[in-house]
């Protein structure tokens, strides 16, 4: 896959739910981004700012109101098929996919979405063992009920699930939220090193800043349904006050910064991650002679 | 799609309507229910469906979302159309063309049935639409309670059709999400023939039927962490009283009642 060009692209892109009735409200408008391959996109807004929304036009699901969707430069919504063949190309996790749980076991749930694909034998088998390598799933495991795992477990066998169609495009809504730290670190991993393996490009929806912060590439931040900013992480958090604003936080080695720097201290604004903080301090400290 | 289904919905409001006792508008339902079923003719359908129209337009209800709260019945309306136009016979015959024979009193009683299956809806979603579930359920409580004496467990009733009442929009949010989930793992819904469509159901149906259950669960417990043990003893917030417009309400659904009785007598 060509690197420079995008996978998909969103053009002017409205969204407006239950148009034409009292309950009118427009969630999305007028929106304009490009995700490329290997690229790990972290989105960022507060609640009703679009987020879902969005991603959920990403892979066919909510029809634009106006403006389209493009999958290497063709329109998801040309005919019917290629919709169809889109939500496998671009594969959604929900968040709570826990939830979307239904076979006897975990190895025939994962293997639903390669099967709706016209998968079959060696290579479904196939499919859904690296799928379940992906993210941690241990062999024993894909024989059992879902419904006998734990939380962890479940969302692993959800995300293994979407994985398991090798959608060049994986998008995740709130993938971490109510697991705990060592539950989310190593979800964050998987999902790393699946984006690596296949140069896949991931779109992430969080809340935390923190997690996407460290994760990703660049960031978009949406509010009141339209794109606020879009850039590398440095870039978007230089906009501390902005954010805090938006009702965002910020990571908080970022807020201590811009304190130190309000207090008169010659410090970058640029600051989101503990290691880089530290090695701008040490920088500081040895630039001057104590 | 799913979220169109209006049943047990409720618009906040502050009419009249809104304002009225529960339990006034549930025996004025009944009312109405009983002129419906009394009316012969155009003159009596005429006077309830003054009453129907009025009412809504009291409540500020938009006469939109009761055509679309009817958009389910629909298959059930011609049916009983279909059903009523080509089984009464009597009167002038109007269309004989094969088997099949159209009298002009068939036409008349699917027609009449129509409207009143039409009216019977629109009835009931109004006193859904201007009433709380809490309300309602608090009303139909008060009602039955002498039914108590007769150990019908009038205050559990209640609460298991509150409780139904309150996850109905729950439910339908659930059920979209697993549906999207599950066209976005590529299942088909749409295509196929009707055992392959029966069997594209099952996505849905289980982790629906597991999400329900462990709501369920959860809504027992936290009733059971608030000390909740029935009906026994239990006071409210908000104690009912009848007000004068509830008077007033009686006054006109008694109009009502009378109107067509009146009606029927002449023949009308």
């Amino acid at each position: 896959m060509d690197p420079t060009k995008p996978i998909l692209e969103v053009k002017d892109l409205t969204h407006v739910y239950s148009s034409g009735t009292p309950f009118e409200h427009v969630a999305v408008e007028h929106i304009d981004l490009s995700f490329y391959p290997g690229e790990l996109v972290g989105v960022i807004g507060h609640t009703g700012s679009g987020k879902s929304t969005l991603i959920q036009h990403l892979n066919g699901l909510l029809k634009p109101s106006s403006g389209k969707v493009l999958f290497k430069g063709e329109d998801i919504w040309k005919d019917k098929k290629f919709t169809h063949f889109i939500r496998s190309k671009v594969g959604l996790v929900f968040q709570y996919p826990e939830y979307q749980l239904f076979e006897e076991t975990c190895f025939k749930d994962i293997a639903f979405g390669p099967r709706n694909q016209g998968v079959s034998g060696d290579e479904l088998e196939a499919r859904v063992r690296r799928a379940a390598g992906f993210v941690g799933l241990k062999e024993e495991w894909l024989q059992k009920s879902p419904f006998d795992l734990s939380g962890g477990q479940k969302r692993r066998v959800a995300i293994a699930g979407v994985i398991a169609m090798e959608p060049d495009v994986l998008i995740l809504d709130e993938p971490t939220a109510g697991l705990d730290a060592a539950g989310r670190e190593s979800i964050l991993e998987n999902i790393k090193a699946y984006q690596q393996a296949q140069n896949a490009a991931v779109i992430m929806v969080s809340h935390s800043m923190e997690e996407v912060a460290r994760l990703c590439s660049r960031l978009i931040v949406m509010n009141h349904g339209s794109v606020a900013m879009d850039g590398v992480p440095a870039e978007v958090f230089t906009h501390s006050v902005e954010l805090t604003q938006m009702g965002l936080s910020v990571p908080q080695v970022t807020t201590v910064f811009r304190l130190l720097r309000e207090k008169g201290l010659a410090l970058p604004a640029d600051v989101y991650t503990v290691g880089y903080a530290v090695d701008r301090l040490l920088e500081r400290k040895e630039g001057r002679p104590c | 799609m799913l979220k169109d289904i209006t049943l047990g919905q409720f618009f906040p409001g502050r009419t009249v309507v809104h304002r009225l006792d529960p339990r006034t508008k549930l025996l004025l339902l009944v009312v109405y229910i009983v002129a419906l079923f009394l009316a012969k003719s155009f003159f009596s359908y005429g006077l309830v469906l003054i009453f129907l129209v009025g009412v809504t337009l009291l409540g500020r209800i938009p006469f939109k979302s009761m055509t679309k709260g009817l958009k389910p019945m629909l298959i059930f309306i011609i049916f009983t159309a279909v059903l009523n136009l080509f089984y009464t016979k009597g009167g002038k015959l109007l269309l004989d063309w094969w088997i099949f024979e159209i009298w002009s009193d068939g036409l008349e009683t699917a027609f009449f049935m129509v409207l009143r299956i039409m009216m019977l809806v629109c009835g009931t979603f109004l006193l859904t639409y201007t009433t709380s579930p809490i309300a309602l359920t608090d009303g139909l409580e008060r009602l039955l309670s002498p039914l108590k004496k007769l150990r019908v467990p009038v205050h559990e009733l209640a609460m298991m059709m509150s409780i139904a009442l309150r996850f109905i929009p729950t439910l339908i949010e659930e059920t979209d999400k697993i549906i999207s989930a599950q066209k976005a793992r590529g299942a088909d819904f749409e295509t196929g023939s009707l055992i392959r469509r029966a069997k594209a159901l099952i996505p849905i149906l289980v982790p629906l039927f597991v999400s329900a259950f462990r709501r369920a669960d959860e809504l027992a417990t936290a009733m059971e962490c608030r000390c909740y043990h029935g009906g026994e003893g239990r006071t409210r917030l908000k104690v009912l009283r009848f007000a004068s417009i509830d008077l007033i309400a009686f006054f006109v659904g008694g109009v009502l009642l009378a109107g067509v009785i009146v009606l029927r007598h002449f023949g009308l």
